[in-house]
C-alpha cells in the first residue's frame, strides 16, 4: 500500500480551465487526476444533445483533456476519475477509445464506465409504483411536470468507482456521481477502506469538497487578502495528498500561482454548504463540525479530526425539465444623472410592455454598477460614470418573451438620452430548464460497471 | 464603536435552490465570539429584510471560527428560474459584509 495518494484536482466544471489537466499530471507527482464536469442543469444539456444524436450527450471537453494527458496515463500510470459521462457515459468511452486509436494508445487502455444513475426511462414506472419524487424544496410531486420532463439522475456513490477501479480501469467514466466520490473513491480503493470506516470515508469527503471546485480553494475566488494572492495567471490547481488514517493535506505544485492557506481552504468548506453537522451523501453523513485545519507550511493545509455517520437509506435524484423562457436584455446610460436616465427608461419599457399585453410570470429590472448586486444596502448616490439597465422576463410564452426582445433596441432613439451599450443585438430567448431535486429508495437504483479496452 | 463586518471577517456564498448561503469566517480565532455574539438570526434578518422572502438559519462552525447562514427565498426562484445577476448567490457574502456591528475597542483591538 502506498503511503500518501495524491489525487488532483483537474476541472471544476464545464468550462474550467483547459490548461489544468496537463499543468496538473506535468508539474509533479500525481497519481488520480479527478475531473468534474457536472453541475446540476448540465445533465439536460446533455440530454438534449443525446435527443439530437445518439453518440453525444457527454462533457466533450473530456476529449481534449484526456488527450492533454494521455501519456501520463499509458507510460507513468495515472489514473484518472471523471464525471463526464453525462447522460451517456458508453458513447463518451467509445469516443476516448476512439481517441486512444488516433494516438496509438489502443491497447494500452482500460476504461471503467459506471452506468445506472439514469432514471428517465424508468420514471413513468416509478411513479405508478407509488414513488412521487416530490420537489425537496417544494414537495410538489414530480406528476406536476412530469410530460416537461427531460433528464433525471441519481447521485451515485463511491461503491461503483472503487469497482472500477479494482478491475484495472485507468479512466473511470461516470454519470452523475456525487462530486465528492470522485476524489473519496480513489482514496478509498487504495486505502482499502471498510464500506462502514465513517470517519474515513467522511475524510474522503471532506477532501472531495475542499477540491472539487477546482482552484476555488487555491486562491481562485478567494476574498481573504486577494490583493497578495500571488501570480493567479498560473494559479496551481489543489491536490489532496491523503494518508490511510483518513489526515490529508491540501497542496498545489511548486512554481505555480494561488495560494493555500487555512483562510483559502475555509472558503472553500462553507461553500454551498447547508446544515455543516449533516453533510449527506450517498456513502456516508460527513460532520464538517470536526474538521480541523493546520497551517503545515507554505501552500500546504493539514486536514484532521474528520467524522462521520451511517448514510440515510435515500439517494438524492436529480431531475431537469422545461420551465418556459427567459430574455435578458441590456442598455448602458452615461453620467450626468445615469441612474435617473436608466430608470426613467425601465418605466417607459414597462408602459410599452404593459400596453402590448403579454403574458409575463415576471419582469426583473436591476441597475448594474449602482444596486444589482447589494440591492436595498446600498447608499444612494448619483454621480455614477455609467449606469447598465438590465431587464429580465420570465414566460411560459415564448412568444410573449420575443416580443420583448424587440422593445430594448428602439429605446436608444426614442427613449432617455445619453445610452449607448445595445452593439450586442437583440436579446436572445433562451429556454428554462430548471432542477427539480428529490429523493428515492436507495435499493431502487442499481449502479452497474463496465470495462471497456 | 460601530465597525463594519468586512473588518471583522472574510466570507464567500453558494447555492441550494433559491436558498443563498453565507459562510462567515473570522479574520482572528480571537473575534470569532463577537461574531457568534452579535450576528444573530434577528439581526441577519433585520439587514436583510427587502432581499430575501423567507426565514434565515444560522449554523455554527467554532473548529473553523466561521458561521453559516442560509438565507432562504433569496434568489428570484433560483438556479435557471432567476432573473437576477447573482442567481446563484455568489456575491450574497459581500452584501452581509456590509453589517455595522456594536463592538467595544479592547474588543477589536490590535
Amino acid at each position: 500500500m502506498k503511503d500518501v495518494v495524491r489525487v488532483a484536482a483537474g476541472q471544476g466544471f464545464w468550462g474550467d480551465w483547459l490548461e489544468a489537466p496537463r499543468r496538473q499530471v506535468e508539474g509533479g507527482p500525481v497519481d488520480y487526476l479527478m475531473l468534474d464536469y457536472l453541475a446540476e442543469v448540465t445533465m439536460s444539456i446533455l440530454q438534449k444533445q443525446k435527443a439530437r444524436d445518439p453518440a453525444f450527450g457527454y462533457a466533450r471537453d473530456f476529449i481534449g483533456a484526456v488527450d492533454s494527458v494521455l501519456p501520463a496515463v499509458t507510460e507513468r500510470g495515472v489514473r484518472i476519475v471523471a464525471n463526464a459521462g453525462g447522460v451517456n457515459p458508453t458513447a463518451c468511452a467509445r469516443a476516448i477509445l476512439k481517441l486512444a486509436d488516433q494516438r496509438g494508445a489502443r491497447g494500452k487502455l482500460t476504461l471503467g464506465v459506471v452506468t445506472g444513475d439514469d432514471l428517465l426511462t424508468r420514471l413513468d414506472a416509478l411513479i405508478a409504483d407509488g414513488h412521487e419524487l416530490r420537489n425537496m424544496d417544494t414537495d410538489e410531486p414530480l406528476s406536476t411536470v412530469r410530460d416537461r420532463v427531460l433528464s433525471a439522475n441519481a447521485y451515485l456513490g463511491s461503491e461503483p468507482i472503487v469497482e472500477a477501479l479494482g478491475q484495472g480501469a485507468q479512466i473511470v467514466i461516470t454519470g452523475r456521481s456525487t462530486d465528492t466520490a470522485l476524489t473519496m473513491a480513489p482514496l478509498r480503493f487504495e486505502f482499502g477502506w471498510a464500506n462502514d470506516a465513517w470517519n474515513l470515508l467522511a475524510a474522503g469527503i471532506v477532501a472531495g469538497h475542499i477540491i472539487e471546485c477546482g482552484a476555488q480553494c487555491s486562491g481562485g475566488n478567494c476574498l481573504y487578502d486577494w490583493e497578495n494572492v500571488p501570480d493567479l495567471a498560473s494559479v496551481g490547481y489543489p491536490i489532496v495528498e491523503g494518508r490511510t488514517d483518513g489526515t490529508f493535506d491540501i497542496v498545489k505544485h511548486p512554481e505555480t500561482g494561488g495560494r493555500i492557506s487555512v483562510q483559502s481552504v475555509t472558503e472553500q468548506l462553507v461553500y454551498e454548504m447547508g446544515d455543516p453537522r449533516s453533510y449527506i451523501t450517498p456513502d456516508v453523513v460527513a460532520d464538517f463540525t470536526t474538521i480541523r485545519l493546520e497551517q503545515a507550511g507554505t501552500d500546504r493545509v493539514r486536514v484532521s479530526g474528520i467524522e462521520g455517520r451511517p448514510p440515510t437509506d435515500k439517494l438524492k435524484v436529480s431531475i431537469a425539465y422545461r420551465a418556459g423562457f427567459k430574455a435578458i436584455g441590456t442598455l448602458v446610460y452615461a453620467w450626468p444623472d445615469a441612474l435617473a436616465k436608466a430608470q426613467m427608461a425601465d418605466h417607459v419599457l414597462r408602459e410599452r410592455l404593459d400596453r402590448l399585453g403579454l403574458t409575463l410570470q415576471s419582469v426583473l429590472t436591476e441597475y448594474v454598477g449602482a444596486s444589482a448586486c447589494h440591492g436595498p444596502l446600498v447608499e444612494p448616490r448619483s454621480d455614477h460614470p455609467e449606469v447598465q439597465l438590465r431587464i429580465a422576463v420570465r414566460s411560459e410564452d415564448e412568444n410573449s418573451v420575443e416580443r420583448f426582445t424587440r422593445e430594448l433596441a428602439p429605446l436608444v432613439l426614442n427613449g432617455p438620452p445619453s445610452v449607448t451599450g445595445f452593439a450586442g443585438g437583440r436579446p436572445k430567448v433562451e429556454e428554462i430548464v430548471a432542477y427539480w431535486p428529490a429523493l428515492i429508495d436507495k435499493t431502487l437504483v442499481r449502479p452497474a460497471v463496465e470495462i471497456m479496452t | 464603536m460601530k465597525v463594519q463586518l468586512r473588518r471583522l471577517a472574510h466570507a464567500r456564498s453558494g447555492d441550494k435552490g433559491d436558498t443563498a448561503n453565507v459562510g462567515i469566517i473570522a479574520l482572528r480565532s480571537e473575534w470569532y465570539p463577537l461574531l457568534v455574539r452579535e450576528l444573530t438570526v434577528e439581526r441577519v434578518t433585520q439587514h436583510f429584510s427587502g432581499m430575501i422572502t423567507g426565514p434565515v438559519e444560522r449554523f455554527e462552525l467554532p473548529n473553523l471560527n466561521a458561521l453559516n447562514f442560509l438565507l432562504h427565498g433569496a434568489l428570484d426562484g433560483g438556479g435557471t428560474l432567476s432573473l437576477k445577476t447573482d442567481a446563484q448567490g455568489k456575491v450574497f457574502s459581500t452584501a452581509m459584509l456590509r453589517l455595522e456591528l456594536d463592538v467595544s475597542d479592547a474588543e477589536v483591538e490590535g
